[in-house]
């Protein structure tokens, strides 16, 4: 708060939640958002400081930590965008966990067996086809699922139920059980680690472009408003969005460029361009990895999809009321179709990041993932009951279950109260969600 | 009214429709001239808002065919019916909720920029234009039509049914939610579009707006049409007791 308070003694309690009103207002800013960004934050602190007292070192809000929390972050976030999506028009989607590992099965027998022979190991096309071949299954696979939605009228639940036992079978068939490994060296990239980052430079080349972006839709946003000739933000509050919107960049650019390459990574790098390594270590930045760049760039895409295209709108029109849309005109059955169809493609793109990351497919992958996706959506206000969502929702979403559970794994909780402690979360994250609503009603 | 000659805007030609096993519409006829106003009256269930329905295209007819302007027109869903600029205003009103007035005036149809995204700003300044029109006290543009008052909500379903230059206009019961200075803003809108030469079907619970908007009445009991009637030449008496008796007053030509 930057404004001067000049309140008077007697009513300051009551000027400043005017001003907070005022400032609210002027920035527009969700107070929604503002909740969950305060709540990912107290968990940080809490998971940070419960270790510097119990354990006497805070392990949590460590460059180390967070840039792995980004990593582990994407492949639950990546499908929740896609999430929101599928809950907004009132469905439900249990088979994204078995999706993805029929994906990563499928791609690792086309990185092991099958490509290699057709054109042979390493060679450059390699991981694009089997990346094709990823993302054009899980949106055929989403695509059908949709049809017997929307075309045969057999429930989403019990479609994509049926479809969690169905993919995790046909893929346990196709990889026989096994663990398929090594991928491609140039897939593996796709999921991180050091190589599979984008460096300083490249950070922050990401983090000027973003920047840019938030002064481009802050401008754009008032010349639209001046055409029209609707009522502008003040000046002021322009300002402090978009140097919170840099800040927010530039810092995370920062952070990531904090945490410095393993030593023997740097030792074999060294090794292999001839480096002399100078007293004190050489200091090589991981900067944004890769798939956090992937999360980034579909979560933008995502958000303009449901907010600047029509297919978004129909989305949220067939959440608030199905029969006015198709009433409206809109077929809503192959919005449905194409809805589930959207959600098998960023499994598939999900399937890539998590079997990249192992640099190994299991039959196994993505197990249990469906409930973490559909508990980051609705964590991040995608209402059950349809028509409410929002795409930064459910990448916090992923967010705030990710650091719940990454925090529970260093302050050393075993597995049992970690499964209690995000169980509850979820039940309690919904009820406070419910009472903001019927408060803000 | 004089008896036209010309072809009229819409022919509805002896449509039924059954919902398992029950006859909701039963081989009925009837049909609408431009600048006419029709009204559509009898009890609750007769039948009148599912005929309605399948020239709007929410439902498609068993049997029987409609002709718009004398061609055959094949209405299998509401994209078709909007294609014949016919435009409807549902009793429930059929608004999402969720969206604010802007994105539900614009539903199916929205305006967009040259780069194909949708152009909320000039959706809302259009919907700002409009409304100011229908209804000069409609302020909440923002908010969702769920905040809405009755009144507001049927405005915004009102002023989706006339933005887009309709010819043919159904309003099923369009002032049910309204206060009585909001159903005359109603009444004075509809004598202005049938002015402009629309055709409009009114289905109406209420025999005094019926006889004061319409031109013509026909009723309907348990899925059939009692008949067709001129307002000027009968009662409201005799409207009463078609649709109760479900019987034609004797020496009253349609």
């Amino acid at each position: 708060m930057t404004q001067p308070n000049t309140a008077t003694s007697t009513s300051s309690a009551d000027a400043r939640t005017g001003l907070v009103k005022r400032f609210l207002r002027a920035t527009e800013i969700d107070t929604r958002l503002m909740g969950m960004i305060g709540a990912l934050l107290a968990i940080w602190l809490g998971f940070h400081f419960y270790g510097v007292i119990f354990n006497g070192y805070g392990a949590f809000l460590t460059p180390r930590n967070l840039w792995n929390l980004s990593v582990q972050t994407s492949s639950i976030g990546i499908m929740a965008t896609g999430m929101v999506l599928v809950i907004v028009t009132r469905h439900i989607d249990l088979s994204v966990g078995s999706i993805l590992g029929f994906c990563a099965v499928i791609m690792g027998m086309m990185q092991v067996y099958v490509l290699p022979q057709m054109i042979g190991l390493g060679h450059p096309a390699l991981w694009v086809l089997a990346v094709i071949c990823g993302l054009v299954l899980g949106t055929l696979v989403g695509a059908f699922q949709g049809w017997l939605i929307a075309y045969r009228t057999i429930p989403a639940f019990i479609v994509t139920l049926g479809g969690l036992l169905v993919w995790r079978g046909v893929a346990y068939l196709v990889a026989r059980g096994e663990t398929i490994s090594p991928l491609d060296s140039t897939f593996a990239l796709l999921g991180g680690g050091p190589y599979g980052s984008v460096g300083a430079t490249g950070s922050w080349i990401v983090g000027i472009l973003g920047c840019a972006g938030v002064v481009f839709m802050l401008l754009n946003g008032r010349s639209q408003r001046r055409k029209f000739m609707f009522p502008q933000r003040p000046v002021w509050a322009e300002l402090f969005l978009g140097a919170l919107g840099c800040g927010a960049v530039l810092g995370s650019v920062v952070l990531v460029n904090s945490y410095p390459w393993p030593i023997g990574i740097v030792r074999a790098y060294a090794a292999k361009n001839n480096i002399t390594i100078p007293e004190g270590g050489l200091f090589i930045s991981h900067g944004f990895a890769i798939p956090v760049l992937i999360l980034v760039t579909v979560g933008i895409a995502m958000t303009i999809l449901m907010t600047r295209t029509r297919f978004g709108r129909y989305v949220f029109a067939i959440g608030g009321n199905p029969e006015a849309a198709e009433l409206a005109g809109i077929n809503t059955r192959w919005m449905t179709v194409k809805i589930f169809a959207l959600m098998g493609f960023l499994t598939g793109l999900s399937s890539v990041v998590a079997s990249a990351r192992l640099n190994s497919a299991t039959n196994a992958l993505g197990t249990l993932d469906e409930l973490y996706v559909i508990a980051a959506a609705v964590i991040g206000g995608t209402s059950l009951a349809g028509g409410v969502g929002t795409i930064y929702g459910a990448i916090l979403g992923a967010l705030v279950m990710q650091s719940l559970q990454t925090g529970m794994v260093l302050i050393g909780f075993d597995a049992a109260i970690q499964q209690i402690v995000v169980g509850s979360v979820l039940v309690i994250a919904v009820y406070l969600d419910i009472l903001y609503r019927s408060k803000s009603k | 009214m004089k008896q036209t000659t010309k072809t009229p805007l819409v022919e509805m030609r002896d449509i039924s429709i059954s919902f398992g096993g029950i006859k909701a519409v039963d081989h009925v006829s009837i049909d609408l001239h431009p600048g006419e106003v029709v009204g559509l009256l009898g009890h609750n269930g007769a039948g009148k808002s599912t005929l309605i329905k399948c020239l709007s295209g929410a439902y498609k007819a068993d049997s029987g065919e409609i002709y718009i302007n004398g061609e055959r027109a094949e209405i299998n869903n509401p994209r078709d019916a909007r294609h014949y600029n016919i435009e409807t205003i549902y009793q429930t009103l059929a608004l999402a909720d969720n969206l604010d007035a802007a994105s539900n005036l614009f539903l199916g149809r929205e305006l967009t920029t040259t780069t194909g995204f949708v152009n909320d700003a000039r959706m809302e300044a259009e919907t700002r234009k409009i409304m100011g029109r229908l209804n000069p006290n409609f302020r909440k543009f923002k908010d969702p039509v769920k905040a809405l008052s009755g009144g507001q909500r049927q405005s915004v379903a009102i002023a989706r049914a006339v933005y887009f230059n309709a010819k043919i206009l159904i309003m099923d019961e369009p002032t049910a939610a309204l206060g009585p200075q909001e159903t005359q803003m109603v009444a004075e809108l509809i004598q202005e579009l049938k002015a402009q030469g629309l055709g409009i079907f009114l289905i109406e619970h209420d025999i005094h707006s019926v006889m004061h908007l319409c031109d013509r009445a026909s009723v309907m009991k348990n899925g059939e049409m009692v008949g067709t009637v001129n307002v000027d030449e009968v009662t409201d008496e005799d409207i009463l007791g078609m649709i109760i008796l479900g019987k034609k007053p004797e020496g009253v030509a349609s």
